[in-house]
């Protein structure tokens, strides 16, 4: 028993160090005046326009970006299941491939080729497009999809893969067609790797200010780029904190609904 | 195998951190008798310079840089004594003469004092540092504008050309909070450290009206894209033009009409030096002509340093952007530390802007 909680002793340590004591922190800074004192200031600043427009953008953007990522991930978790396990470990293998790279790198990469002569621009005004998307709610989209695309793949790969071919079997014998096969077997069957995989994309994507700042050209501020920028060199901390805990709040209503979902989707199985 | 290849890859992360770790340790921990410990800007020298100090006087140099004030404050706040040496810049040194972390320099020690701009001494001394006890400038420039002569056909002289719709899509400004609004107010005829609302609303309506010309908001990238070509207009350091007109023979600089920011770094010693004499033979050495020459060289930015202008080509003394006229200069003001309300304040505006 003691040998058990000294093995516990580190976790400990590092869920109390590193989360337990900055999310109170996060709370203390953000629920004080300036020159001390009890506040709700910091955390209603978000209702202010400027702060509540990029708060609307984010969550717009993270939305969209999760769903895109879904469409895509979800047919190829598809096939990837059907395929044989060394073919299809290799192609999860090129998906995860550029995440052996820096994330600031890539999105760097993703600037060069997308901003002026770079080789997506030029293909781009060859193709009839005018203007540069830097500094759209595009090239943040595109960024966003491309960096979160993996979480979105690994979890429903996993998920897929787990089911026994007996039990699509025994489906098909008992007369269902292969859209009844995937609607009624497979999906409900892959729900937990679906949640997850949202609450994977949807979370950073909500909270994210690199992709923003680079290919933003800084023009598009996003909840992320305001709290960030409220730390860093507004040294405002204690506003930084009060929208640091709303977003925290947005965070975890989504992830209390995607729970919900996922339990009814259990007991439906059950 | 994979787990082997995982493991070996584990303990070559472990072995080259653990590498930089003692790397990091090692260094300042070497007591030495004749020991100055300096902090500087980074790439803010020729190294060969610190070299050839340690062979003249027999004092070793221990050199560590920072890349913002705000992060080499604290670091001296806590304990003066950790650097003998510092090249803050001058809202800095001010901040600091106030919290008493500083002392006066010795000027009789200085044999090369006089090699100072005395204009500049006096901008100084009337701003910042009364009598010119604290701080010996060591370089100095101003925020302006970089145009690219195939791409705009107008005289740029105002900082007006920014608002002007025919470069749409084309203008870079700063993605600093007080280098925009410096160009609005400005423009406007306020001084650059205003803390009127009425005056900081004008400036953020001013700028709003300017967003949808604008192609980016940027910080170092100005270099590179207008380097590149990639946009016609760009609010940038003067110290970086050198540089880019080395790569980009096209590029211009200009220090608007209607003035600027003007800034200086400058070296100081800090209350708790141990090692006083050094600290002077460093100044005194960096103060010499040839010295300040090859500094302005490998840095690129303005020196105010008057007798290394022998050594300085005359197309490059010449050119206004790197040495801009005085009376330009003088409608040119440094920034000052406005306090936490009017910093909120100026944050206020400019998450409205975006």
């Amino acid at each position: 028993m003691n040998k058990r909680k000294l093995l516990s002793l580190p976790y400990l340590v590092w869920m109390i160090g590193f989360t337990v004591i900055p999310l109170l922190m996060i709370l203390w800074y953000g629920f004080q005046k300036k020159t001390g004192g009890f506040t709700l200031e910091h955390v209603l600043a978000i209702a202010r326009p400027e702060h509540l427009k990029p708060l609307l953008i984010s969550l717009l953007l993270s939305v969209i970006c999760t769903a895109i990522c879904l469409v895509i991930a979800y047919p190829l978790a598809l096939i990837l299941r059907k395929a044989n396990l060394k073919k299809s470990s290799f192609v999860i293998f090129i998906f995860i491939l550029p995440m052996w790279m820096n994330f600031l790198l890539r999105t760097y990469a993703w600037l060069n080729l997308l901003d002026d002569g770079g080789l997506v621009y030029v293909l781009m005004q060859k193709m009839g497009f005018k203007g540069n998307i830097v500094g759209t709610y595009s090239a943040i989209l595109l960024g966003m999809v491309y960096n979160y695309l993996p979480f979105m793949v690994l979890p429903l790969y996993n998920a897929m893969t787990k089911i026994d071919d007996f039990t699509l079997n025994a489906a098909r014998d008992l007369g269902a067609n292969e859209r009844q096969v995937n609607l009624h077997v497979i999906l409900p069957l892959t729900f937990p790797g679906i949640v997850s995989g949202i609450t994977m994309v949807f979370v950073p994507s909500l909270t994210t200010f690199v992709v923003s700042d680079l290919l933003g050209g800084r023009k598009i501020f996003l909840i992320g780029n305001i709290i960030e920028q409220e730390f860093s060199t507004a040294s405002n901390w204690n506003l930084g904190a009060g929208l640091s805990f709303v977003l925290m709040i947005f965070i975890l209503v989504s992830m209390a609904i995607l729970n919900h979902y996922d339990t009814l989707g259990e007991e439906e199985e059950a | 195998m994979k787990r082997k290849v995982m493991l070996i890859c584990a303990v070559l992360a472990g072995l080259m951190f653990g590498a930089v770790l003692t790397g990091c340790g090692g260094s300042g921990k070497k007591q030495e008798s004749n020991v100055l410990k300096v902090y500087n800007w980074g790439e803010y020298i020729d190294e060969d310079v610190i070299a050839e100090f340690e062979e003249e006087t027999g004092i070793k140099v221990v050199y560590d840089t920072f890349s913002t004030n705000e992060e080499m404050y604290p670091r001296i706040e806590a304990d003066s004594s950790l650097y003998d040496v510092i090249c803050p810049s001058e809202y800095m040194v001010k901040k600091m003469m106030e919290n008493d972390l500083l002392q006066p320099v010795d000027w009789s020690k200085l044999e090369n004092g006089g090699n100072l701009n005395q204009a500049y001494m006096k901008i100084l001394s009337d701003q910042i540092d009364p009598g010119n006890k604290y701080m010996i400038p060591y370089c100095w420039g101003t925020v302006g504008i970089l145009y690219n002569t195939t791409l705009v056909d107008d005289t740029v002289d105002s900082w007006d050309i920014l608002w002007d719709e025919k470069y749409s899509g084309s203008i870079l400004m700063q993605d600093s909070v007080r280098d925009a609004f410096m160009v609005a107010e400005k423009k406007l005829g306020y001084s650059l450290n205003s803390t009127d609302p009425a005056e900081l609303e004008a400036c953020q309506v001013l700028l709003k009206e300017q967003y949808p010309l604008v192609k980016a908001y940027v910080i170092d990238e100005v270099r590179d894209k207008m380097i590149a070509g990639e946009a016609a207009l760009g609010v940038i350091y003067s110290g970086e033009y050198l540089y880019c007109k080395n790569e980009n023979p096209d590029l211009q600089y200009v220090l608007p009409k209607e003035g600027s920011n003007v800034w200086y770094d400058g070296w100081v010693i800090t209350k708790g030096c141990g090692n006083v004499d050094a600290a002077h033979k460093w100044i005194d050495f960096l103060l010499r002509a040839d010295i300040a020459y090859r500094n302005f060289e490998y840095i690129t930015y303005a020196t105010p340093n008057k007798a290394a202008e022998q050594y300085i080509d005359e197309e490059i003394l010449s050119d206004p952007g790197v040495f801009p006229d005085e009376e330009t200069l003088s409608r040119c003001e440094m920034y000052l530390y406005l306090g936490q309300d009017a910093e909120d304040m100026y944050y206020e505006y400019w998450k409205k802007v975006k």
